[in-house]
C-alpha cells in the first residue's frame, strides 16, 4: 500500500503549495478562536446563533444590510432554530413597501417570513452619506469574503484601541483597529460590554457578543454548513469502504497474471 | 496503382460495397444492432480485448480520471446553468441563490468549482507523466499536440468560468486578461472592444463569456474524443518506453486496467470529497465573494492557482507585448517538445541527465506558481525571471542538447525483461513510477 501513501502525500504537498498566498502581508496575527462549527463534525451552537441574531439586529443592522437572507431562513434546518411562530413575530415588526395594488398604488404592509431582511439604508449613496463616505458592506457572505474568515471578523471586533500608537494621527470619524489593513477603520467600536442584554442570562461581555455575532454571520455565509459536513463525512466513510473493496478486487484480478512473470 | 486509376475508368465493371452490414461478433438483438451500427464491437475491441502494456503505473490512471472530471463538470454545469443568470446585475445573486435556495445547490456549485481545480491537478500530473516517460515521441506526437490543444481550451474554459460568479476577482481577472490583447500592435484596442462587446467589461461581456464557457466545454469533449481515438491507434506508452511485442508484455484493458484505474479514481475522488465538503473555498479567493465593483480595484489581482505559473511568466517581463508572447509561448513550447527532444530513448528511467532536468522543471513549475501568487515586487520579480528563463531554456536548449549528447543507460529488449530487471534491482525506480 505504499503507493497510496505516496499518492496522498503528493496531493497534500500539491494542495499545500497552492493554498492562499494572499494572506502573506498581514501584520497582526489574528485571534484564533475555537468555533463550534470547526472540524469534521462542526455544528452551529443554536443558542449562540440566536444570541448572535440579537446582536446583529440591535447593533450591526443599524448600518449593515444582509440582502441575501430572508426571515424564513431563521427557522430553517441547520440555522438558529427559531420556531415558525417566532419568525412570524420577528418579521411582522418590519414594514415593507409592496405593490403596486390593483389601483396602481404602492402600499406599506407588515413583513412576512418570506421577506428579505430589512435594509438600514434605501441605497448605497444614502449609506455612504450617513457613514462619512464609507460603505458598510453587506454582511450576507462577509465571513467568506475575508481572508481569515470568522477569526478575522472576530479580531476586527476585538481589535479596537482607544488610543492609537504614537505617531498615528486619526482624522475625524476614523478609528484605530489592530487588525484592519492600514489600521484605520471608519466603523466606530461596535461592541462593548453590555451593549446588548441577553434574555437567556448569558453574560454579555465584549468577547461573548463578538463570538455570538460571528457565529451568526458564519451561518449566514454558509447556511448549509451542517448538511455539507454531515454528507461529507458519510461520503468519506462510503468511499473508504468502496476503495478498500476495489483494492482487494484489483489485487485478486492481477493475481491471475502475476505468478507467470 | 490500378486501384486508384480504376476510379477514372468508366468502362471497367467492378463490385461496389455501399453497405457494410455484417461482421458482428455478437448474436441476437445485440448482433442485429451491431451489424448495422458497430458500437458494440467497437466497445469490445477497444475496451474489453484492447491490449495495454502490463507495467503501467498509477500515473497512467490520470487519463481516465480526467475523463471522469470532464463528465462531472459537464453534468454539474448543466444543472447549475438551469439556475444561473448571466447578467451583471443578477449573476452574483443568482449564484448565491443556488448556494442557499436550490436543493443541494451548494453541493453542485462547490463540486463544480472544485472539480475545475482537480481537473487541473490531474492534467498537470498527466502532462508530467508524458514528459517523464517521453510519451510525446514517435509515434505519439499528434496525440501530444492534441493534448496541448485540450490544455489551452481548458485554460480558456476555466478562465471564462471563473468570471461567471461576477465577484471582484471575476471582474478584475476578466479585465486584466482581456486587456492583454491590447498589447497587439495597431488593432489591439479594437480587439479588446470586440471581445468585451462594449467599451468596458460589463453585461455583454459576461453574457458572451457564459456562452463561450458552454461552447468550449463541449469543444473539449469533442477534442478529447480525437485524443482517445489517437490513443487507440498508437497505444499507451509505458514506464519502460519500450513498445510491447507479445502477450507477455500486455494485459487486456478489462478487467486489469479497469480495476486498477477504478482504484486510482476512488483515491482521487476521496481527495476531492475532503476538499469539497470540508474546505470548499480553500482553493478559491475570498475576494470573489465580494460583488464585482468597477470602481474598486482589489489590492492584488490574483488568478486561480492553476494559472499562477503562467501569470508569473507574464509578469516577469516588463514589456506588456513581450510578456503576453512569453506567456503564450510557454505552453506552445510544450507542444513543440516532440521536435525539440531528439533522443530515441523515451523513458527518463534510462536517461540519467534528462531526468535531472525534468525534475528541475517540475520544481521550476512550483516556484513559478509560488511567485505568481506573490506581489510583483522585490525578490519575487527576480525569482520569476530566473524561473521563466529556465522554463524556456529547458525546452529550447536543454532538450535538444541533452538528447544529442547524453549517454543513455543500457536498455532491456522487452517489457517483460524490463520487469525482471526491476525485480533484480538493475533498474531503480520509485514504486509509483
Amino acid at each position: 500500500m505504499s503507493f497510496v501513501l505516496k499518492f496522498s502525500l503528493f496531493f497534500l504537498f500539491f494542495t499545500l503549495t497552492i493554498s492562499n498566498f494572499s494572506s502573506a502581508e498581514k501584520q497582526e496575527k489574528l485571534l484564533r478562536q475555537s468555533w463550534s462549527f470547526d472540524g469534521f463534525f462542526g455544528k452551529f451552537d443554536r443558542a449562540s446563533l440566536q444570541r448572535g441574531y440579537q446582536v446583529y439586529t440591535e447593533v450591526c443592522a443599524s448600518c449593515h444590510s444582509m440582502n441575501l437572507l430572508s426571515y424564513r431562513n431563521l427557522s430553517e434546518v441547520g440555522g438558529p432554530g427559531f420556531s415558525e411562530d417566532e419568525v412570524k413575530a420577528i418579521s411582522s415588526k418590519i414594514e415593507v413597501l409592496d405593490g403596486p395594488n390593483e389601483s396602481g398604488e404602492m402600499f406599506k404592509r407588515s413583513g412576512k417570513a418570506s421577506d428579505k431582511f430589512a435594509s438600514p439604508f434605501p441605497n448605497e449613496k444614502a449609506a455612504r452619506a450617513a457613514n462619512g463616505g464609507a460603505y458598510p458592506p453587506d454582511m450576507s457572505v462577509l465571513v467568506k469574503a475575508r481572508a481569515g474568515g470568522a477569526d478575522y471578523i472576530y479580531s476586527i471586533l476585538m481589535g479596537y484601541e482607544d488610543k492609537p500608537p504614537k505617531g498615528i494621527k486619526l482624522e475625524d470619524g476614523v478609528y484605530y483597529n489592530k487588525y484592519m489593513s492600514g489600521n484605520k477603520i471608519k466603523m466606530s467600536k461596535p461592541l462593548n460590554n453590555d451593549s446588548v442584554t441577553y434574555s437567556d442570562g448569558t453574560a454579555s461581555t465584549q468577547e461573548q457578543l463578538a463570538k455570538d455575532v460571528v457565529t451568526f454571520l458564519t451561518w449566514a455565509s454558509e447556511p448549509h454548513l451542517e448538511a455539507r459536513k454531515r454528507i461529507g463525512f458519510k461520503t468519506v466513510i462510503y468511499l473508504l469502504i468502496l476503495t478498500a473493496l476495489v483494492y482487494l478486487v484489483k489485487k485478486k484480478i492481477w493475481l491471475r497474471i502475476e505468478p507467470k512473470v | 496503382m490500378s486501384g486508384q486509376d480504376s476510379n477514372l475508368n468508366n468502362n471497367e465493371i467492378r463490385p461496389v460495397h455501399t453497405n457494410k452490414v455484417g461482421g458482428s461478433p455478437f448474436k441476437g438483438v445485440v448482433g442485429w444492432i451491431d451489424n448495422r451500427l458497430p458500437i458494440f464491437r467497437i466497445f469490445k475491441y477497444e475496451y474489453l480485448d484492447f491490449q495495454v502494456p502490463k507495467n503501467l503505473s498509477y500515473l497512467w490512471s490520470l487519463g481516465g480520471i480526467l475523463m471522469i472530471c470532464l463528465i462531472f463538470l459537464i453534468v454539474t454545469g448543466l444543472v447549475l446553468g438551469m439556475h444561473y443568470k448571466p447578467s451583471s446585475s443578477e449573476a452574483f445573486v443568482s449564484v448565491e441563490k443556488i448556494m442557499r435556495d436550490v436543493n443541494y445547490g451548494w453541493l453542485l456549485r462547490y463540486a463544480h468549482m472544485n472539480f475545475a481545480s482537480f481537473f487541473f491537478i490531474a492534467v498537470y500530473i498527466h502532462i508530467f507523466r508524458g514528459l517523464y516517460y517521453g510519451s510525446y515521441k514517435e509515434p505519439r506526437q499528434l496525440m501530444w499536440l492534441i493534448g496541448i490543444i485540450i490544455f489551452f481550451m481548458m485554460m480558456a474554459t476555466a478562465f471564462l468560468g471563473y468570471t461567471l460568479p461576477w465577484g471582484q476577482m471575476s471582474y478584475w481577472g476578466a479585465t486584466v486578461i482581456t486587456n492583454l490583447f491590447s498589447a497587439v500592435p495597431l488593432v489591439g484596442n479594437t480587439i479588446v472592444t470586440w471581445l468585451w462587446g462594449d467599451y468596458a467589461v460589463g453585461d455583454s461581456t459576461l453574457n458572451r463569456f457564459y456562452v463561450l464557457h458552454w461552447f468550449l466545454a463541449f469543444g473539449i469533449l469533442g477534442i478529447v474524443i480525437f485524443h482517445v481515438i489517437a490513443l487507440h491507434i498508437v497505444g499507451s506508452n509505458n514506464p519502460s518506453g519500450i513498445e510491447p511485442a507479445d502477450t507477455r508484455d500486455t494485459v487486456s484493458f478489462a478487467p486489469f486496467t479497469t480495476s486498477k484505474d477504478l482504484f486510482a479514481m476512488l483515491i482521487f475522488l476521496l481527495a476531492f470529497v475532503l476538499i469539497t465538503m470540508f474546505a470548499p473555498n480553500y482553493l478559491g479567493h475570498p475576494d470573489n465573494y465580494i460583488p464585482a465593483d468597477p470602481l474598486i480595484t482589489p489590492a492584488h489581482i490574483v488568478p486561480e492557482w492553476y494559472f499562477l505559473p503562467f501569470y508569473a511568466i507574464l509578469r516577469s517581463i516588463p514589456d506588456k507585448l513581450l510578456g503576453v508572447i512569453a506567456m503564450v509561448s510557454s505552453t506552445v513550447v510544450l507542444g513543440l517538445l516532440p521536435w525539440l527532444d531528439l533522443s530515441k530513448v523515451r523513458s527518463s528511467v534510462f536517461r540519467p541527465i534528462w531526468k535531472q532536468f525534468v525534475f528541475l522543471f517540475v520544481l521550476d513549475f512550483f516556484i513559478l506558481m509560488y511567485v505568481g501568487g506573490m506581489p510583483a515586487e522585490g525578490i519575487y520579480v527576480l525569482i520569476a525571471r530566473v524561473g521563466t528563463v529556465y522554463w524556456f531554456l529547458f525546452f529550447l536548449i536543454i532538450a535538444p542538447l541533452v538528447s544529442l549528447t547524453e549517454k543513455t543507460l543500457p536498455m532491456p529488449n522487452s517489457i517483460h525483461e524490463y520487469e525482471n530487471w526491476k525485480k533484480q534491482g538493475r533498474i531503480k525506480t520509485l514504486k509509483i513510477f
